[in-house]
């Protein structure tokens, strides 16, 4: 091998070893981050993983928005016309957020069965519906469920 | 009778742009001299077309012709004439007409522009143009018409969008689509190369400018774009890593990566064939990125309502286009590889690492954008990837990169010294892990050791550019000469490497010392954040032409000086229905101070949000500093000579279109 020779299958190897590296690592970080759906029978089912970021989706149920305490802190309940589910959130809602419309929390489910939301979206226009919550309106009427990936398969 | 102008306008201009692809392409395939002559003015009259098309809608928003579908639904007789012309591309089909049109003006500016390109390289090049523009011509004719009528007409128009409603649509949009779609230049050139067979200096002389400019463009758009939605959404974020973002930031990684590859092409006609495949990279992300957006694929704040048939055509254009041109690729890539030979440590080989990291960075945004959309297409789960993958990915990739960066042009192209080399850059490195480590514990209370790192990697990029451009002065005899006599594409190139090292200055400083609080206040209640006293002085009510508001009224102090009046308001716009928070920021160098109103509580209390955000300018301030020194590069004395030279030479020489093509078919 001559030395140009050996120092291109260095630098292509250092090359490798550097993408493999940089693959193995964003396979870890998306495994790591990645943001599970749920409709409200889905949680109501048991299907939430504990101490786990997940997103729940539905419409906010008409009447049900209070604000116990000091007022920043809102509670709202969440539908899929099948079930309910209530959400606690600290902080201020976006502009979108009205009772009957579609809504998608993230955050965790507390020991109580009470949804502690770190972050709710509404979507800024008012004919759109979040495709997720659509869907699970749309499964929930038919009774059917949600595709859901095996529990087996979570990282 | 208006509106059918436009529409017709837009089939005339779908004629000529076939005509503009076709007939050039057929002359050079068979040799005729007088079709490829086509190319150039059949652009043009392509342009004005899209431009009267285009003008004919813009009338249509002016004089509020709500017999327009568009019209009625994307304006209202209330709104001012300024948003009424900017909701020309406020939605889907108006802004696939400004996409159309910017592609046309691009096609125009190159033809005017390459007069001294071989006459069949240059129509090739107009003719690919031609062949996207068809796409974009077509797909609007068929799904997304911006001309259809509204019978009986409207009364009133439903109106834009109420966040649509600010300065940032006037502007966002019209320079990001410049961007994306100038990205269709080097496509072009690429493709044009690849079917001469043949890639010169002097093609890498022509694309590098036209590349720097669409990514100057494509910076200030992304640019704008984080800046709007830092006021306008009211959460005080500056980047969300949200799929619509992701779309515009990859082909401005892509054609980053093509602009050094570029370099390395010109001066030592390595990575010939590597350059090609990025210029392709770079446009079909781009046309990825309308998909995106425009299908509704996608969970986003820009996604729109979604129409499948608009999704599939899309799709099967996007196809099409990448489709063919890697198969030309495939086909040809080895007729025009090859070049200058480069030992490890080179200039050549840390430009290669550059490309490597920012083609992986891009792939591994790629991978987070799509894998919940393919997830979802084989039933397996809704899920979604958050800010955590996007940070935990990208930034360890650009702190190498940042490194580079620095090393990168103090070296010497083909070979270098690692002695020599180290003993340039050891004076930088030691300074600016020494200032960084003084510096940060000086400033901050709780310094940490990223924040170290991040300080030092960007005082690293300040002290090695400085460097570089000392080693260039002192080859002259007096400092005033050194400096004048500095070209522009270094000018460049040094200023837009300083503006990486302000940009990680300020996402550093601001992510990570970052104050927010969300509370309650009353009339009379004051808070203090960050040094600063924040009192509320209650809210009233103000009228504007189409909304109603609840200004509210903060009076700010440091001490017991007065450093500003902030009135956030909360708009509600009574005909979309929809209330709207304009957030009030009082910014400087060193930080803003941001209050956003929340909801009416009870007793005339409010909850409000405030944000304390250090350095936050220093974001905006860097890419703009990358846009400025792009300009620069790209105005370079050597492609102005070049292209005066080989003007005087056409001028005397005057070669005829068939002589031409004789000459560049052998």
């Amino acid at each position: 091998m001559t030395p140009r020779r050996r120092q291109r299958m260095v630098f292509v190897c250092v090359l490798l070893v550097g993408v493999a590296t940089a693959a193995v690592l964003t396979f870890l970080a998306l495994g790591e981050n990645m943001l599970y759906f749920f409709s409200p029978s889905q949680v109501k089912a048991g299907e939430v993983p504990a101490a786990r970021n997940v997103r729940v989706g539905g419409l906010v149920v008409n009447g049900s928005v209070t604000r116990p305490g000091d007022g920043l802190t809102v509670q709202f309940d969440l539908t899929d016309n099948a079930e309910t589910i209530s959400v606690r959130y600290r902080g201020i809602l976006p502009d979108l957020f009205r009772e009957g419309q579609g809504v998608v929390a993230m955050g965790q489910l507390s020991e109580g069965g009470i949804f502690d939301a770190e972050e709710v979206l509404a979507k800024h226009d008012e004919n759109y519906m979040p495709p997720e919550v659509a869907e699970a309106l749309k499964t929930a009427h038919e009774g059917g469920k949600m595709a859901t990936p095996d529990s087996s398969t979570k990282p | 009778m208006i509106p059918e102008l436009g529409h017709f306008a837009l089939i005339v201009a779908l004629s000529l742009a076939i005509m503009q692809s076709v007939v050039p392409l057929v002359g050079s395939a068979t040799g005729r001299g007088h079709l490829v002559a086509v190319a150039a003015p059949a652009a043009c009259g392509h342009f004005v077309f899209v431009l009267i098309a285009f003008l004919v809608l813009s009338y249509a928003f002016a004089i509020k012709d709500f017999s327009v579908l568009y019209v009625a639904t994307n304006s209202n007789a209330q709104l001012p004439l300024t948003y009424r012309l900017s909701a020309v591309w406020g939605a889907h089909e108006g802004s696939l007409l400004l996409w159309s049109l910017i592609l046309a003006g691009w096609t125009l500016a190159v033809s005017l522009f390459s007069r001294t390109l071989p006459s069949l390289f240059r129509a090739r090049v107009i003719a690919v143009m031609g062949l996207v523009s068809i796409g974009f011509l077509l797909f609007m004719l068929l799904t997304s018409n911006p001309f259809e009528r509204l019978v009986p007409a409207a009364p009133g128009g439903r109106d834009l969008n109420p966040l649509l409603q600010d300065p940032g649509l006037v502007v966002h949009p019209p320079m990001l689509y410049m961007g994306y779609v100038g990205m269709v230049v080097p496509f072009s050139f690429a493709i044009a190369a690849l079917l001469g067979g043949r890639i010169d200096s002097g093609w890498t002389r022509w694309t590098r400018p036209w590349t720097t400019v669409a990514w100057v463009f494509l910076t200030i758009g992304i640019t704008l774009g984080s800046w709007w939605a830092y006021y306008e959404l009211g959460w005080g974020g500056w980047w969300f890593w949200d799929p619509v973002e992701n779309a515009s930031f990859m082909p401005w990684l892509i054609a980053t990566a093509l602009i050094h590859s570029l370099a390395v092409t010109e001066q030592r006609g390595a990575f010939r064939a590597w350059t090609l495949l990025l210029a392709i990279f770079g446009f079909s992300l781009s046309l990825l990125g309308t998909f995106l957006v425009r299908s509704g694929v996608l969970v986003s704040v820009h996604a729109f309502a979604s129409d499948p048939d608009r999704g599939l055509f899309i799709l099967v254009f996007l196809s099409l286009v990448i489709g063919s041109a890697l198969a030309l690729y495939a086909w040809r890539a080895s007729q025009v590889s090859g070049g200058g030979n480069f030992q490890l440590l080179s200039r050549e080989t840390l430009l290669l690492t550059n490309n490597v990291l920012l083609v992986v960075a891009c792939a591994s945004i790629l991978l987070g954008t799509l894998y919940p959309l393919i997830l979802d297409a084989l039933q397996l789960g809704k899920i979604s990837v958050g800010p955590p993958y996007f940070d935990r990915v990208f930034v360890p990739l650009m702190l190498p990169l940042a490194l580079l960066l620095g090393i990168g042009p103090i070296t010497r192209w083909k070979k270098d010294a690692a002695r020599v080399l180290g003993k340039r850059l050891r004076v930088a490195f030691i300074a600016s892990l020494a200032l960084a480590i003084i510096g940060v514990f000086l400033v901050v209370d709780t310094p940490t050791i990223m924040v170290i790192a991040a300080i030092a990697t960007a005082l690293w990029i300040f002290c090695a550019t400085a460097q570089a451009i000392t080693a260039r002065l002192t080859s002259k005899s007096t400092l005033g000469q050194g400096l004048r006599r500095l070209p522009r594409s270094f000018v460049g190139m040094a200023l837009a490497h300083l503006g990486v090292g302000v940009f990680i200055v300020g996402v550093t400083a601001s992510s990570t010392y970052s104050l927010e609080k969300d509370i309650r206040v009353a009339p009379g209640d004051s808070y203090e954040l960050a040094g600063y006293r924040f009192e509320f002085d209650g809210v009233s009510t103000a009228t504007g032409p189409n909304y109603i508001a609840q200004r509210g009224a903060f009076r700010v102090y440091r001490g017991d000086d007065l450093v500003t009046e902030l009135h956030p308001e909360k708009r509600a716009y009574p005909i979309q229905e929809q209330p709207m928070t304009e957030a009030a920021i009082d910014a400087g160098l060193t930080r803003d101070l941001y209050v956003a109103l929340g909801e009416p509580l009870t007793d005339g209390a409010w909850s409000v949000r405030l944000y304390f955000k250090p350095l936050q300018r220093w974001i905006w301030l860097g890419p703009a500093l990358m846009a400025l020194g792009g300009l620069l590069a790209a105005s370079d004395r050597r492609y102005r000579i070049q292209s005066r030279a080989r003007e005087s030479a056409r001028d005397s020489s005057s070669p005829t279109p068939a002589a031409a093509l004789k000459s560049s078919v052998g």
